[in-house]
């Protein structure tokens, strides 16, 4: 399982990959948490949607890290993409028959790569963590928001709460990915379908009927980014609802995919 | 680690899809320490079969064995298996070095071996490559080199040759022959049975998913009836010379600009006479044993 997980490391620190998903990831970063400062007396709002985040919640202990929360479901699609990637990748480029022949545990190299890729988002967050709350930090003066809370305990705990909620939300996503990345066998397909779901059809579904959101998966994960309200929709998901609907999504993804990894012939 | 002095064993070996057996009943063995070539017309099985025994798909029916290990627990023999099958397979955007590197690490084999093997098949110069601006033959090398990453103490290759220049194609076939010598099973298919002839001590022969021979080279190649080759100053000759093989009792055929008789060397005097009272001016009479390939051609019923 180390193995397979150091073995997959080698393969996504190649810097086309790397330096590409973490330049994309500085840039969304420090794009969001800018807008939030620079736009703070826009009629048209300064965060998603319209939506307008005040001086005074920005100057809230949660105000240091309200950059990095609105990410965090952006985070969450990027990750999608990289671990369906990685994994459709597989049988796309027959590379698959290899790793059976080196590695003849399936489950082995499913937890290994999910291991490495674990990790890869990982680095992916705490990047996107420090580019946003360095650019809060810098353009909180200029936009006349107070930091003084930002630093204390409260600031702290809202920071620690943002990350972990923001590894779970990112995992998620990327778990998601990796399933379909299985089922599709593809790229592209896996790619395309991930982010036309999320991005596109959830969105449409709950603008029929609201109370889907409740029920979507892309809402459940992005409602754990954010803490409990989801990115984009009028009403909130509560955070252990949340928690409990994506997390029963995850684990029948997994479930079905590993069950279909494990025994279904590699013939191509 | 069970003892076994077969490298591969499998008894009625059978794969199905759907209605269509792709292996039916496959029983063959193949000793240790030598080559054994695995030949058969496309759509015969042998990609299937090998997948089989590699564990990447699971058998209809009937048991296997390599290297003593049952082809239930693919975990216990595949550490000393060096495989490629259905041509080389990498990551594109990873040089050939990296990714010799990726299987190292993921089989748990030491990284330092890889600047070795690059070098013992040719690619020493070409290893920080990146794997998408390889030609077809240096694909091939690479994934030779990827198979003996282990060592192996058997190596199982899909047509390796494939895509190689003829000094290439020399290259393997010593290769084989020195792993082989070192002791290492050699099983390999090729639709270049000319090479397989030369480095093949033992031959498995499949038509239709069905083993048609297994056993020594020499054994088959001795069961062949011998041929009688000959050839006209005059092509137009040759159905003539066709017609007083099969009057005399030959099964005869035209091939190549020849006529091709199976019948035994003696009777080669008897036919020139023939041919000479018809008119007829030989400008070739070769009585010999038929090469794998028309043994090949003989008993799939190709061509």
């Amino acid at each position: 399982m180390w193995n397979v997980a150091f073995a997959e490391l080698r393969k996504l620190r190649r810097p086309t990959l790397f330096l590409g998903t973490m330049g994309a990831v500085v840039f969304f970063s420090a794009l969001f948490s800018s807008l939030l400062f620079l736009l703070i007396d826009s009629p048209d709002g300064n965060s998603d949607r319209g939506r307008t985040v005040s001086r005074e919640v920005l100057g809230l202990a949660t105000g240091g890290v309200q950059g990095f929360s609105s990410v965090g479901g952006f985070l969450g699609i990027i990750a999608l993409c990289v671990f369906a990637a990685q994994t459709a990748q597989e049988y796309t480029y027959g590379t698959l028959r290899n790793l059976l022949i080196r590695q003849p545990g399936r489950l082995r190299i499913l937890v290994g790569k999910f291991i490495a890729m674990k990790l890869f988002a990982l680095v992916m967050i705490i990047l996107s963590a420090v580019i946003s709350i360095s650019a809060s930090v810098i353009l909180a003066p200029r936009a006349k928001v107070s930091t003084d809370l930002w630093f204390g305990a409260d600031g702290r705990h809202a920071l620690f709460t943002s990350f972990i909620n923001i590894v779970i939300s990112v995992i998620g996503f990327g778990t998601i990915g990796m399933v379909l990345g299985l089922l599709l066998r593809s790229p592209i397909s896996a790619i395309s379908f991930g982010v036309l779901w999320l991005l596109i059809i959830e969105n449409l579904l709950v603008a029929v009927k609201n109370s889907l959101q409740n029920w979507m998966p892309g809402a459940q994960l992005s409602a754990i980014a954010s803490g409990g309200v989801p990115r984009g929709m009028s009403t909130g998901i509560e955070y252990s609802h949340a928690l409990l609907v994506g997390g029963i999504y995850v684990a029948i993804g997994a479930g079905i995919a590993s069950f279909l990894f494990t025994r279904r012939d590699v013939s191509n | 680690m069970a003892m076994s002095n077969t490298a591969i064993s499998v008894t009625d070996l059978s794969k199905k899809y759907g209605d269509r057996m792709a292996v039916s009943h496959a029983t063959f063995e193949v000793p240790l320490g030598t080559i054994c070539g695995f030949v058969g017309p496309n759509g015969s099985g042998k990609t299937t079969t090998m997948r089989m025994l590699l564990g990447l798909i699971t058998p209809t029916g009937g048991t296997g064995e390599i290297l003593g290990e049952s082809i239930k627990h693919p975990e216990k023999y595949l550490p000393r298996v060096g495989a490629m099958i259905e041509g080389p397979a990498f990551y594109p955007a990873l040089s050939g070095k990296e990714n010799l590197n990726y299987l190292a690490t993921l089989g748990g084999f030491p990284i330092e071996r890889v600047q070795g093997l690059l070098e013992q098949v040719g690619l020493g110069d070409r290893g920080k490559s990146k794997y998408k601006t390889y030609s077809l033959g240096m694909k091939q090398r690479l994934g030779i080199a990827a198979a003996l990453l282990p060592n192996p103490q058997l190596l199982m290759l899909d047509e390796p040759t494939n895509g190689l220049d003829p000094e290439g194609i020399q290259e393997v076939r010593a290769l084989l022959r020195s792993l082989a010598n070192d002791g290492t099973s050699v099983f390999v298919s090729s639709h270049l049975l000319s090479e397989l002839e030369l480095i093949s001590d033992y031959l498995v022969m499949l038509r239709k998913g069905e083993v048609v021979f297994t056993g020594k080279m020499t054994d088959l190649m001795l069961s062949q009836q011998p041929i009688i080759i000959a050839k006209s100053t005059n092509a137009s000759d040759l159905e003539t010379l066709q017609t007083i093989a099969e009057t005399a009792g030959h099964h005869a055929v035209i091939r190549d600009g020849a006529v091709h008789v199976a019948g035994p060397a003696d009777w080669a005097v008897e036919f020139n006479r023939a041919a000479f009272d018809a008119g007829i001016t030989l400008s070739q009479l070769t009585p010999q044993l038929p090469n794998l390939e028309e043994t090949f051609f003989e008993m799939t019923g190709e061509k």
